[in-house]
């Protein structure tokens, strides 16, 4: 059997689970389409969190960004785990509480506001749309890869596979949908890592192998890669090499970026009880954890694979680098997407891959003949290439093939619950008509969801040129608007309806104006006003790490604002009150 | 609205579970920002596994020390609950 033919067979039985899944869990009411009728248990929803959260980006693009950078990409470790201790402990529990169905709700009742309503729902609806187009691509990109269709086909079968269960079961499909596709894209990413670990320093444990002993050298493992790429130009693996104080605000961005990100706040509307919402953000982390405890491994040994396949001998010595027809299978599939490139710019039939644009290797370089770098590694190729490079067998790699596809589609769904409930529930059903029946309801919600799987599967078909730079937005745009307000509304009864809003709207457009000065207006091209590079940043503060700034601009406006006008209703202060403890939260349920 | 909102006990729980998360903060700030980024140039004599304590605490440590904290969290929040009696 041909491996084209093996990874229709995986990927067409992970997506028949899923249809038999959205089948099985059909959503009957409004409790069940927004928030899975209340009734998932606190390990199946951390699971669900788990593949929620997990995007194309985690499974696909992360292990690639370390590979490639090393140490100084640890922000994306941190930041994307560290979130959920602020969710656990400043958010998840009192929105459990308050009962309600989506983020905008909470604002608009705890701020007494249609228009603080109106304002978190835009928020949400950029951030969630700039997020779901990654998803699309990234969709579109494993179907293209794997199933050798082209990308449009490829984004319109999976637009179909999301339509049938997000729609039919709304947040109750969804779950349960993700807790198989969290199943499905865990088992993918470990096996490749325990056997690529296990070739390279006999532990079966990836994020144990990390810090062993390269067998093949009798050195530690890091120390090795070290040596490796510093031998050919590159920057240290373990060396910190970027700015500091951009690293922490990065870090810090991701962190209550991942906290304010609405899809991941919703999935705590679904446990039954308050102390359930904890645990369950524990159970979430725990399922994250594996696998971004396993990314690390992956990346550093998928570097010392790569220099390794590549710099087979002596740096220097005419044999020292494979040559071009002797090239693995795995790197000529890899060069028929285009995500992998090699130039002959010397003309010797060999490789070489190393740093040219660090001058003092770019003499030795000459010395030995080289005339510039020749390969052109595409990091998001790693963790797809992976199962090839290491020789595993090919069901490995269709089921790698799936798991890309769980990634991406599990996340997709997630947000596009999160943006059809921001418009049925917040804008139908609370400004456009707030009459409508429960039944109505329910039907605008399936619209509404339909409507954003075609507007997300447009994007995705003809993504705007930025999708690169869209997620770093969507993060700075919910730790810049979302997540401040949130937290106030919680932890402070003197912050009101001016504040939230001129606090909101402060995080947004600084964040925005921030982003848009370095990277375009609305990304285009040259509609930059200053160059986007380290030097032109604002005490090198990159776009991706304005977020933290925005955060604490929304924070001192929505304070300052709040101590100038009259103070929040009394019921709004009990509304506060009644929040902050536990006992109660049944009640809400069938509000 | 449960009438138990306005109460000391409900006052006292707010207070403690106030108390808690800033503990538990401090810790997490200190594990990843800290130990991870900021004080790892005064840890580069610890040695693991060929590099040094602050790498492993960026890339493991510190994902480690926030799992450990949710479920501290939430285990002392359920005893909390209990002492003050708010729990559902």
């Amino acid at each position: 059997m041909d491996q084209t033919t093996l990874n229709y067979i995986v990927v067409g039985l992970s997506f028949a689970l899923y249809f038999g899944i959205a089948i099985w869990a059909r959503a009957g009411s409004t409790g069940e389409f927004y928030a899975a009728g209340r009734g998932v248990p606190p390990v199946l929803n951390g699971m669900a969190t788990g593949a929620d959260w997990m995007s194309a980006a985690s499974f696909i693009s992360m292990a690639g960004l370390i590979a490639f950078t090393g140490y100084d990409n640890s922000t994306f470790l941190m930041g994307w785990t560290g979130g959920y201790v602020l969710l656990a402990m400043l958010l998840a529990p009192y929105l459990r509480k308050f009962g309600k169905y989506t983020v905008p709700e909470f604002i608009g009742d705890r701020f007494y506001s249609q228009t603080a309503r109106i304002v978190a729902v835009i928020c949400l609806i950029v951030a969630s749309i700039t997020y779901v187009i990654g998803q699309m691509t990234g969709v579109g990109v494993t179907f293209a890869r794997f199933l050798e269709v082209d990308v449009t086909t490829g984004l319109l079968i999976g637009a179909t596979v999301v339509f049938f269960y997000a729609v039919l079961g709304g947040m109750k499909g969804i779950t349960y949908t993700q807790v198989a596709q969290y199943v499905v894209l865990i088992t993918a990413y470990t096996i490749p890592a325990i056997f690529i670990s296990l070739a390279l320093t006999g532990n079966a444990i990836p994020s144990l192998g990390l810090f062993s002993e390269h067998t093949a050298s009798g050195q530690p493992l890091l120390a090795k890669l070290d040596q490796v790429v510093t031998d050919l130009g590159f920057a240290s693996y373990t060396g910190h090499h970027t700015n500091t104080l951009n690293m922490v605000l990065f870090t810090m961005s991701l962190m209550i970026g991942t906290a304010g990100l609405p899809h991941v706040i919703i999935r705590f509307f679904t446990v039954p009880r308050v102390a359930d919402a904890r645990w369950s953000a524990g159970w979430a982390l725990v399922f994250i954890a594996l696998l971004y405890l396993t990314a690390p491994a992956v990346g550093a040994m998928a570097r010392l694979n790569i220099m390794d396949t590549i710099q087979t001998g002596e740096i220097g010595a005419p044999e020292g680098n494979l040559a071009y027809e002797n090239r693995p299978q795995w790197f000529k599939n890899w060069e028929e997407t285009g995500l992998l490139n090699f130039e002959d710019k010397n003309g010797d039939g060999r490789i070489q891959f190393y740093n040219d644009k660090n001058a003092e290797f770019a003499e030795k370089a000459q010395e030995f003949g080289w005339n510039g770098n020749e390969l052109d590694v595409n990091r998001d190729i790693l963790v797809l290439a992976n199962p090839e490079i290491a020789q595993l067998p090919g069901w490995v790699i269709a089921l790698v093939a799936a798991g890309g596809l769980a990634a991406a589609l599990s996340t997709a769904a997630g947000l596009l619950l999160a943006i059809s409930s921001a418009i049925s529930h917040d804008l139908i059903k609370s400004v456009i008509n707030p009459r409508i029946s429960e039944k109505g309801e329910l039907l605008a919600a399936r619209i509404a969801m339909t409507g954003a799987i075609i507007v997300a599967t447009w994007l995705g078909l003809n993504p705007p040129g930025f999708a690169a730079q869209t997620v770093a937005l969507a993060f700075g745009l919910a730790a810049a608007s979302i997540f401040p307000v949130l937290m106030m509304g919680i932890f402070s009864k003197r912050v009101n309806a001016p504040g939230a809003i001129c606090g909101m709207l402060t995080g947004l457009i600084i964040t925005v104006g921030y982003v848009f000065t370095y990277l375009g207006m609305f990304f285009i091209p040259g509609t930059n006003l200053l160059p986007n590079t380290p030097d032109a940043w604002l005490f090198g503060i990159s776009p991706a790490s304005f977020g933290t700034i925005g955060a604490i601009f929304n924070f001192a406006v929505a304070y300052l604002v709040s101590m100038q006008t009259a103070e929040p209703p009394q019921e709004i202060q009990d509304l506060v009150e009644s929040v902050r403890i536990p006992r109660g939260a049944g009640v809400a349920v069938d509000h | 609205m449960s009438n138990e909102n306005g109460t000391e006990a409900g006052k006292a729980y707010w207070k403690a579970n106030l108390a808690l998360i800033r503990n538990c903060l401090i810790v997490w700030a200190l594990s990843s920002f800290g130990m991870g980024i900021l004080f790892r140039p005064l840890l580069t004599g610890i040695e693991v596994g060929g590099t040094d304590l602050g790498f492993w605490f960026a890339q493991q440590g510190s994902i480690l020390v926030f799992l450990g904290l949710i479920f501290f969290y939430a285990w002392r929040m359920n005893k909390l609950d209990h002492q003050f009696g708010v729990e559902e």
